[in-house]
């Protein structure tokens, strides 16, 4: 597992890369906290090369939504790949978490 | 157990104490239980105070000077880890709801059942050890394995051990708990209306944290469910309770559903959970009507979408968890949804027992010797005589 973070157009985009479990998630967690710490405008999680996620996992991400909520910082997902999409669409944490087929048109959904 | 547990008794009516002395006297003449007894709330909060080990208290609702309610929100200030049980008038849900709401673990109703009675009273003392196994290794780090084992039992003590069955249906539920505890559980209660209602769960993450946070979901989804109430409220309730102070963001997929017996009708709510399958006579499989909503824990105010659907006779409900498609085999596939009604089709008998028996048969096939990682559960219910 592996958290990156690059800018686009003001945004912070954070990518994750490998598999998220029950026995990496506090590295996750740290991880993605330690990323979005200096976040602005807004933040897409860009999960293209996120393989898989627990329901560990899932609850990190839940956690990052509800503080990012607070303050006020726009965020969404984008470029799940087939089985990791099913995952947030069968426990409904898409209508929690935005998701978008790309970095730009989450990008794009927060100019909105 | 070797141990014997004191157990408060709460009640106005002074015919009580006799009678609970003479049907559990076996209980009490092996060393399982000793009996004390109050008779109303101010009273049993003396007691608890003055007699330090007394482990569990069975509460009437209706008592002068102070009620059961109004005891069941003074007992953890006393000692947050006593367990209450409630008696209440049947069909006095509105009651029952507010006392599971108050962290009551179970309830019985009256007239009293003393059967029922003990067997309430085994589970919530089962399930207090386990408990208190569960703080005490949190406290002392004990090794995983020992945690783990905790968590197991924890999870045991919850599932239910009989399956309401009638004239023109029957159920079965069983679990095959993965080494390190996935979250899994299920519950089958008689309801008022002579309806069924079915619940199926998944907790997140996995050992003791996702027991404690299997815990209180049971409780709360009992204490919801009661009544006949529509799935679409009853996960509402338990998501508004579970949202409150859940920094931490663990959360549950439970899938609720009401069966009415003499009509067939299935009325189900979901909250993030997978979507379950109605086997039908001839051996084909549907999935259940999707009706989104999310999983439950995550955000309040959330409403659910109920859906609705008649099982013919002949037709089964199978309501399972992601353990079961997920399971994987030594080349890291997993079984999938197709394999798995490959399994349901091929079946020679359809009761609840043996569509089970078959599912974790065709797992354990399927995955040759492959570790189980997550938790397999599975809860059916068939329309239908028994054979």
């Amino acid at each position: 597992m592996k958290v990156d973070t690059r800018w686009q157009d003001e945004n912070l985009v954070v990518l994750t890369e490998g598999r998220v479990d029950g026995t990496n998630a506090t590295e996750f967690q740290d991880a993605l906290t330690g990323a979005i710490k200096d976040s602005s405008s807004g933040v897409v999680l860009d999960f293209a090369n996120l393989s898989y996620i627990s329901s560990a996992g899932l609850r990190v991400i839940l956690m990052v939504a509800k503080d990012l909520r607070r303050q006020g910082t726009k965020f969404a997902a984008c470029s799940l790949i087939a089985p990791v999409r099913d995952v947030f669409v069968i426990s409904g944490f898409d209508k929690i978490i935005p998701i978008h087929d790309s970095p730009e048109a989450a990008i794009g959904s927060f100019k909105k | 157990m070797s141990d014997t547990y004191k157990i408060l008794v709460v009640d106005d009516e002074p015919d009580l104490e006799p009678l609970v002395l003479q049907r559990m006297r076996r209980r009490i003449r092996s060393g399982d239980f000793t009996f004390v007894f109050a008779h109303n709330g101010v009273e049993a909060l003396e007691m608890l105070q003055a007699e330090e080990d007394i482990d569990m208290v069975v509460s009437d609702i209706n008592m002068p000077q102070m009620d059961g309610l109004t005891l069941l929100e003074q007992i953890p200030k006393v000692d947050p880890n006593i367990r209450s049980v409630i008696i209440s008038a049947y069909g006095d849900m509105k009651n029952i709801r507010t006392a599971m709401n108050r962290g009551a673990f179970d309830f019985v109703t009256k007239p009293l059942d003393f059967e029922d009675l003990q067997l309430t009273i085994d589970r919530t003392l089962t399930h207090l050890t386990e408990w208190r196994a569960a703080l005490s290794s949190r406290d002392k780090l004990v090794a995983l394995q020992n945690e783990l084992d905790v968590a197991r039992k924890m999870q045991q003590s919850i599932l239910p051990t009989q399956f309401p069955q009638g004239d023109d249906y029957q159920s079965f539920g069983g679990m095959v708990p993965a080494l390190d505890v996935g979250g899994d559980f299920f519950d089958v209660m008689r309801l008022e209306n002579d309806c069924i209602g079915l619940a199926i769960a998944d907790v997140s993450g996995k050992g003791v944290p996702a027991a404690l946070f299997m815990m209180s979901s049971r409780t709360l989804l009992k204490g919801a469910a009661i009544g006949a109430r529509e799935p679409g409220d009853v996960l509402r309730e338990v998501n508004d309770l579970l949202s409150e102070d859940n920094d931490a963001m663990m959360f549950v997929t439970l899938l609720y559903a009401v069966f009415n017996p003499a009509t067939g009708q299935l009325t189900y709510a979901n909250g993030g959970h997978n979507t379950p399958l109605i086997l039908h006579a001839d051996g084909a499989s549907t999935e259940l009507p999707l009706t989104g909503g999310v999983a439950l824990g995550v955000m309040d105010d959330m409403e659910f979408a109920q859906g609705s659907v008649t099982l013919a006779p002949g037709d089964a409900l199978i309501l399972y968890t992601d353990g079961v498609t997920e399971a994987m085999n030594p080349e890291h596939e997993e079984l999938g949804m197709e394999r798995f009604q490959q399994i349901l089709a091929a079946l020679p008998s359809h009761t609840p027992e043996s569509i089970n028996k078959a599912i974790f048969d065709g797992i354990r096939a399927f995955a040759g010797g492959a570790p189980q990682s997550d938790d397999i559960t599975c809860l059916t219910l068939f329309r239908g005589p028994s054979a």
